[in-house]
């Protein structure tokens, strides 16, 4: 009854391959686009924006670049902390060493700098495939932790060997730093989610995205339509480590402010992507965004309820949280591989027939 | 022989067949000490349908992963256009205009019927990565341009109403159709079909086969194909291979085949007296 495809006619292919094919969706996200821009930026205090909207945005772009090369190239990979610790030292000594230029360009050059890395990273996957390929990228992520807490250089020879965020602004307004409004450190990442998030789906749908799926889907029959397997991959590593990349920059600048690398970009780091996309749906961009924040909101609604509400102590809560994540996470993989974008799916297939389902 | 003559010859339905395609020339494919293929020669030629018969294990699919690039035989040599051929990459194979099925569909089971045809013409997509992801201009106008092309092979297969169904929820029969299709979304020059009518009740086989005299009538594509129903493969192909046991034993029109005493002595058995 609400959710309707037909009536909706197209009379050019063009119009068919549109970024939203389907008028409700497409009403459905312009509305989103509004209230996140226009409307949130007032509401939001500093509570609910460094909780739960910050880290959400951000975590969207890794999911996304992480769906990118396991879901729709289906390259498993571990190195997504390893890869976000990248953007961010990339982030950090770019900044540092040319303070004039606007955190924007450093941040999108960061993404770039990543994806070199990624690349080459990436570069065993022609070879080995499925959980070897997810230990070779578990190497990545080792060796870049280890890399950066043991080179001095990336830290600036500071004496703590962290690094931290100085005071940048954008038009005049800071966004990194400790004087940094709530509102301007949202916007700033909700710009890249949107960016990167329409860039995603172009990609997918497109040429390249075949590629990637094709690959995915069965490698050999790919390669005999005249997909060349390595440069497909390849070009996924690149992309996904671009996101993964941003995501690291913005974690570091925008959310954190300091870092110690093994703390912020650890092995955690790569299973909590993982498993966002895992229950986001693998192979969708809504579930990139629903896994996010899915992994975000629980925590935080879990210690609203049993801790300030029923008085039950932070560890236990803490304890209760893995124990729901990784019971869902065992769900989904056995349920619904497809995750909660194809919960979604399945419920607009429903909704389309509702009341009447015959 | 038909073959001698090298401007090529008219069928008996009255189609003229150009001269040749594609040649292998003894060609021997040795995995370990098993000989798959032994010192096989034969020709394609433009515009015709060549079958290549034989019982299990005759080395039939491995001929036609050797014309596709999946095996590079010990001895031989392949030419195609008339150009010797280096031992080359599937990928590189396709780009030359050479497209097949497979025994054991390999359809992308996670992707709509549209988008698996739409994989067909990846090697005539030409943009890049950047133009693709702002979905600009050029980007868009090939998109546009290469749905049309792909449009016209879904209506020529009549498949126009599960074109937005994922492939993993289609019957057998109608998987082997969008396979054809993604395969002709390519416009090869040689189209490699294998086994196209295995494990089809009889009407899909009558409506594939007439899919294939179609293509071949109207896109002008060569085809080679591998099969086990022989009435089938005697209706369609203008000239049939027989292989056994790796070699070469027969050659020629499906009249000519029908009447070689080795060829009947291969399918039929020898007496032993």
């Amino acid at each position: 009854m609400f959710y309707r495809e037909a009536g909706d006619f197209k009379t050019s292919y063009k119009d068919d391959s549109q970024t939203f094919p389907i008028r409700f969706d497409r009403r459905g996200y312009y509305a989103a686009l509004l209230l996140g821009f226009a409307v949130l930026p007032f509401l939001l205090n500093d509570y609910w924006t460094n909780a739960v909207f910050i880290p959400f945005l951000i975590y969207a772009i890794a999911a996304l670049g992480l769906n990118i090369l396991v879901g729709y190239c289906g390259q498993l990979s571990l190195g997504t902390g390893g890869f976000m610790a990248v953007g961010a030292y990339a982030c950090y000594k770019l900044t540092t060493a040319f303070p004039d230029i606007n955190i924007v360009f450093h941040i999108l050059a960061a993404g770039v700098i990543t994806a070199g890395v990624g690349v080459l990273f990436g570069l065993p996957s022609l070879r080995i495939k499925g959980f070897y390929l997810a230990v070779a990228t578990l190497a990545a992520q080792f060796f870049l932790v280890w890399l950066f807490n043991r080179v001095p250089w990336f830290y600036n020879y500071s004496a703590s060997g962290q690094i931290s965020m100085p005071e940048r602004t954008v038009f005049g307004i800071p966004v990194t730093g400790a004087q940094v409004a709530p509102w301007a450190g949202y916007l700033v990442c909700l710009a890249f989610v949107v960016l990167l998030a329409w860039m995603a789906r172009n990609l997918t749908r497109g040429a390249t995205g075949r590629k990637w799926m094709a690959i995915r889907d069965m490698d050999i029959a790919a390669e005999i339509i005249g997909v060349n397997p390595l440069r497909a991959k390849l070009t996924a590593f690149a992309v996904s480590s671009f996101y993964v990349g941003i995501a690291g920059a913005l974690f570091f600048s925008v959310y954190l402010g300091a870092v110690e690398v093994g703390e912020a970009f650890g092995i955690e780091k790569s299973f909590a992507v993982l498993f966002m996309i895992i229950i986001g749906g693998l192979g969708s961009i809504f579930g990139s965004f629903a896994g996010a924040a899915f992994m975000v909101v629980l925590p935080v609604l879990i210690k609203l309820v049993l801790v300030d509400s029923w008085g039950w102590p932070t560890d236990l809560a803490a304890h209760i949280r893995l124990m729901i994540v990784g019971a869902l996470i065992i769900i989904f993989l056995i349920a619904e591989p497809h995750g909660m974008a194809q919960l979604w799916r399945l419920a607009k297939e429903k909704l389309r027939l509702w009341p009447f389902p015959h | 022989m038909l073959d001698a003559n090298p401007e090529g010859y008219t069928t008996a339905d009255g189609r003229k067949i150009g001269g040749v395609l594609m040649e292998m020339r003894n060609i021997t494919l040795r995995f370990g000490g098993v000989k798959a293929i032994t010192d096989i020669s034969f020709d394609i030629r433009e515009g015709e349908i060549r079958a290549i018969i034989g019982p299990n294990g005759a080395g039939k699919s491995s001929m036609l992963n050797v014309i596709s690039g999946f095996y590079v035989p010990q001895e031989g040599e392949v030419w195609f256009h008339g150009q010797r051929r280096a031992p080359m990459k599937p990928y590189e194979v396709a780009r030359q205009g050479i497209a097949r099925t497979f025994q054991n569909i390999a359809l992308f089971d996670g992707m709509s019927v549209l988008d698996n045809i739409m994989t067909g013409r990846l090697t005539m997509m030409k943009t890049g990565l950047f133009s693709q992801a702002l979905w600009w201009g050029r980007a868009q106008a090939e998109e546009t341009e290469h749905r049309e092309k792909v449009e016209r092979i879904i209506d020529f297969l009549e498949i126009q109403s599960i074109r937005k169904t994922p492939v993993g929820r289609l019957p057998y029969g109608l998987k082997k159709r969008v396979e054809l299709a993604r395969a002709l979304a390519a416009e090869p020059k040689l189209l490699l079909l294998d086994e196209p009518m295995a494990g089809m009740n009889v009407e899909e086989k009558e409506d594939m086969s007439r899919f294939i005299l179609d293509v071949n009538d109207e896109f002008g594509t060569t085809i080679a194909l591998i099969e086990h129903d022989m009435g089938v493969v005697m209706d369609l192909s203008d000239r049939v291979v027989v292989m056994d046991y790796g070699k070469k034993i027969g050659d020629g029109t499906p009249d000519e085949v029908r009447a070689n005493q080795a060829v009947i002595d291969a399918y039929l058995g020898v007496a032993h007296d």
